[in-house]
């Protein structure tokens, strides 16, 4: 709070155009940007600049880790029969691989973003509680350490699927699992720490005349995530402390022989696990609502109709949980309230999708690398929600259950929606934060090799789905086989396309063409008025608000 | 990116029609099954993807459009038009009746497959770690089914010239198929010994979770004999990849045929018990019976050379139950270890085999005890 409010109040002139001008005059001990030199800064850092950068770093390595695990899951599966790893292993797998993508990577991306830019995108010099902000940060690598570390315990580590049934988690589970419930109690407090900061940033750090409804729609997005996360995170806090209690201190919240119910379960985690989905995909709506209207030089179609799409959504999402568990053996009633939930849902985020379309309709386009991905996003992501819609249909849905249809669903959300996404605010605001132009040939390079690749990796699943596959195996039947080798070839070539984005990255903060203030010439927001880069403490006067 | 989703909605288009003509399950495409019910799943699947993609060929249509047209390279200038209550209020309206159109279908086809009242028979299906078990409700009498490709096949050992190569049904093929008649309505009870599994059989359009301490039901009315396979579709643990379910379907004439066979051979398996308690056991008659039942039913855990997997399944080589008192040895193979993965094998196995394998785990690998185990000694214990 202190760096914060005391800057504000220092200065009597407004607009700052470069960052010399910034360290020059400060009356206030808080307020420089005298960091300690090294490692220290980093890890004593309350800046949020700083923060957003370690965020990012961090969910990029977890990526790579979570990466690698997935190449091993697709080598595995490149041919019928066990070839490289057993099946006990192969479990880890799949299930490390989706715990560090979700809470590793994904969240932490998303949760940078909304450090660097919230700030800056309404007016503040900061995030409101710095200090916490810290912290929020650096328990994140710890909670990363003992899960991963988890793998190498006796037992194995984690081999129950990200989602972790009980009473396959608790009962028949390896012992490393009090490691797993103590790493996923770290995450949550992270997160929800993350998300107190931002509702508080955004509620009260807003400068003078940045009513609601003239926040950018990726602070509106970030607001609306963090009251989901503030909500069901605690959920998913309970439902790792009862595996624990049922594994380690005699509890049967999940057994039947003492009184408890597996199915309870996944009531609980699944109704932290929808809404959950929503706080991976949210924030990237915002982004792309930030992206299309810049680089077609017009403005966003229906703001507020995308405020209330993302409203509605976010309420929504807390009466769909059960469209995961049709196979439980719920009563009928139950199964036709979720089917019509979940049919509900889809129209709001039709919306939006609309929404995009109708902002590039009769524009003046121009497709830079991150109007490439935010218009794969549209595309792919659509193509995931149409998956969601017909899995939404319960009768249809006994067929897709637990198999590659479903894993084909959520990584055309996941990953060519949030992932792509995240990709292309990085090349969006690239400039903002390094001062430098990324290099806009190897930009698109990447953007063609993941394209390409993440079709020929997630296509094929619907139709190996749609013809039996079961999902989590590690071998399976010979008509499988020719898919599964084409998914693999994909996957590795996906895998690799990404590197090329870390060459992006490193060049680009390392040096090359300058970037002027504002680099994309539709862009509108604050922090477009601001220095490219821009300095160490944004908007250290409110800025006017037109 | 444009060429992308026209070969991908050629695909769509192309397997649909291949699929509309082939009888066997279509590489691409949802199968249509057997039974009514899978045919009504298969047609709501079916318009339910002709509406996305009709959808998706609008939306993206107009989005190309603009792509291609509205370029500032081929000086495009931007509009100014923007918030338009009556353009929004469509675009929500329009959705929302195609998805009413799409519930009402899809109502119907629930209420149905939830109907599982007025069967003819029923069975009673339990899985295990890593097998289905099957009760024939009516009759009282039931058994195991077991995947039958041969380990060295999954391990892909091709040194070994004897072995042959994947077959067609690889990872398919179970040891005893359940079996059913045509036309009649089959009630299934689903439940589990361990975890959760998941029976599903895509001809039928049956996937029905079976959950430990608690039974769900489902139902089908089959067409046409023949013979039907699917697998375990919920995460169990380690061989959750290895648990087939296969279905034999057949004319009522040769299903009453079968079940004669089925109840003669439990009433004379009953006889070989009772005979099997008189005689003896040798140590190599043992040995080979007892090999066998530990490499189906102990070595997924256990492991074939005995060692187990540290951390989560004990080793037998030089363990303190194999070498040490024989009636604690029998208890744990007979009743299992509660709250564990460890089951009681005593509702699997004959007696005889129950015996032999003890004898098996108390000589193989070093552990040269000398014990042979008797049919009696395994009654006594079971009857503790
Ligand atoms: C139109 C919107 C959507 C609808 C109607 C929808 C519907 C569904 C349904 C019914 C399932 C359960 C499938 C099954 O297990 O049988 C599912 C699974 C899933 N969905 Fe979606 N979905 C939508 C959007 C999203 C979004 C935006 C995300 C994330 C960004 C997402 C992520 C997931 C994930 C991760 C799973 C699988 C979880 C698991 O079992 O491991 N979905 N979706
Ligand atoms: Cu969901
Ligand atoms: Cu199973």
């Amino acid at each position: 709070m202190n760096t914060a409010t005391t800057t504000q109040g220092s200065h009597d002139s407004r607009g700052h155009d470069s960052s010399e001008h910034d360290s020059g005059e400060h009356h206030d001990q808080n307020a420089h940007d005298h960091k300690p030199k090294g490692i220290m800064r980093w890890i004593l850092t309350t800046n949020h600049k700083d923060i957003g950068t370690l965020y990012l770093c961090f969910s990029f390595l977890m990526f790579l880790i979570g990466g690698a695990m997935a190449m091993i899951i697709r080598a595995e599966l490149y041919q019928p029969g066990l070839q490289i790893v057993e099946p006990n292993f192969f479990n880890q797998m799949t299930t490390v691989h989706g715990l560090i993508m979700v809470f590793g990577a994904v969240m932490p991306a998303f949760t940078g973003l909304a450090n660097w830019m919230i700030p800056m995108m309404i007016g503040a010099p900061d995030m409101a509680l710095p200090r916490m902000n810290n912290w929020s940060f650096w328990i994140l690598p710890m909670a990363f350490a003992i899960l991963l570390s988890s793998l190498f315990m006796e037992g194995g580590g984690p081999n129950f699927g990200w989602t972790f049934y009980a009473p396959l988690s608790t009962t028949y589970s390896p012992p490393s699992t009090a490691l797993f419930v103590f790493a996923i109690h770290i995450m949550g407090i992270s997160s929800i720490l993350g998300a107190i900061n931002v509702v508080v940033t955004i509620i009260n750090m807003r400068a003078p005349g940045m009513t609601y409804m003239k926040m950018p729609l990726f602070v509106w997005t970030w607001l609306i995530t963090a009251f989901l996360l503030i909500a069901v995170m605690p959920v998913l806090a309970a439902t790792v402390t009862m595996v624990l209690t049922d594994k380690f201190f005699g509890t049967s919240f999940f057994a039947a022989a003492g009184g408890g119910d597996p199915v309870l379960f996944q009531h609980i985690f699944w109704f932290f696990g929808h809404p959950e989905v929503y706080i991976m995909i949210l924030p990237s709506f915002g982004i792309v609502s930030a992206i299309i209207p810049t680089f077609s030089r017009k403005k966003l179609f229906g703001y507020s109709s995308m405020v209330y799409a993302t409203a509605s959504i976010a309420i929504l999402s807390f009466t769909v949980w059960a469209h995961h568990m049709f196979t439980t053996g719920m009563p009928v009633a139950a199964e036709l309230f979720f089917m019509y939930c979940t049919m509900l849902i889809s129209v709001p985020t039709g919306v939006k999708v609309f929404n995009w379309v109708a902002t590039m309709w009769r524009g003046s386009l121009t497709f830079e690398t991150p109007m490439l991905f935010a218009i794969a996003f549209i595309i792919l992501f659509t193509i995931g929600g149409f998956s969601g819609l017909m899995l939404a249909i319960t009768p249809a849905d006994f067929q897709y259950h637990d198999t590659y249809f479903v894993v084909a669903h959520f990584h055309y959300v996941l990953v060519t929606g949030a992932i792509f996404s995240i990709m292309a605010a990085a090349y969006y605001w690239l400039p903002k934060w390094t001062g430098n132009m990324y290099d806009e040939r190897l930009g698109k390079i990447h953007f063609w090799a993941s394209l390409i690749s993440v079709n020929v990796l997630f296509f094929p699943m619907h139709f190996l789905g749609l013809a039996g596959m079961p999902r989590r195996v590690p071998d399976y039947a010979l008509q499988f086989a020719d898919f599964n080798q084409l998914v693999s070839i994909g996957g590795f070539a996906f895998g690799l396309s990404q590197l090329i984005f870390l060459v992006v990255v490193v060049k680009c903060a390392r040096g090359g063409e300058k970037a002027p203030a504002k680099p994309w010439e539709g862009a509108e927001g604050l922090e477009w008025d601001m220095p490219s880069p821009a300095p160490y403490h944004s908007h250290t006067t409110p800025p006017v608000i037109k | 990116m444009h060429k992308k989703i026209i070969i991908g909605a050629a695909s769509i288009l192309l397997s649909l029609s291949a699929a509309a003509e082939i009888e066997t399950p279509s590489k691409y495409n949802l199968t249509q099954g057997v039974t009514d019910t899978s045919q009504q799943v298969y047609d709501l699947h079916m318009i339910i993807l002709y509406i996305c993609i009709v959808i998706g060929i609008v939306v993206f249509g107009a989005m190309f459009y603009s792509i291609i047209n509205h370029r500032k390279s081929k000086g495009a200038v931007a509009a100014q038009f923007h918030e338009s209550t009556k353009v929004e209020i469509i675009w929500t309206v329009i959705p929302f009746v195609i998805l009413i159109a799409m519930a009402i279908p899809a109502t119907s086809v629930l209420i149905d497959m939830e109907d599982s009242s007025k069967s003819d028979i029923t069975i009673k299906i339990t899985g295990s770690q890593w097998k289905w078990h099957y009760q024939y409700f009516d009759h009282d009498f039931g058994f195991y089914s077991l995947l039958t490709t041969p380990q060295q096949q999954i391990q892909n050992y091709s040194h070994s010239t004897n072995i042959e190569p994947k077959g067609e049904n690889y990872l398919l093929e179970v040891d005893r198929e359940l079996v059913l008649p045509i036309g009649k309505k089959i009630r299934f009870l689903i439940t589990a010994d361990d975890v959760i599994h998941s029976w599903w059989v895509p001809a039928f359009a049956v996937k029905q979770d079976a959950n430990p301490g608690f039974i769900n039901e489902a139902w089908t009315r089959i067409n046409e004999p023949g013979i039907y396979r699917g697998q375990c579709a919920e995460l169990c643990g380690k061989d959750h990849g290895f648990m087939p379910i296969v279905v034999r379907v057949l004319e009522q004439k040769d299903y009453d045929i079968w079940l004669q066979q089925q109840l003669q051979q439990v009433a004379s398996a009953k006889k070989a018990a009772e005979q099997a308690l008189a005689s003896t056991l040798t140590m190599a008659e043992s040995m080979t019976l007892g090999e066998q039942v530990y490499l189906t039913r102990c070595a997924a855990c256990h492991q074939v050379n005995g060692a187990g997997i540290p951390g989560a399944f004990p080793a037998l080589k030089g363990s303190a139950i194999a070498l040490g008192d024989i009636t604690k040895h029998i208890d744990i193979v007979a009743n299992g270890k509660p709250a564990s993965a460890m089951q009681a094998f005593s509702k699997q196995l004959t007696a005889k085999e129950l015996a032999a394998v003890v004898t098996y785990e108390r000589n193989a690998w070093g552990n040269d005890t000398g014990d042979v185990v008797q049919v009696t000694n395994v009654n006594l214990t079971e009857a503790k």
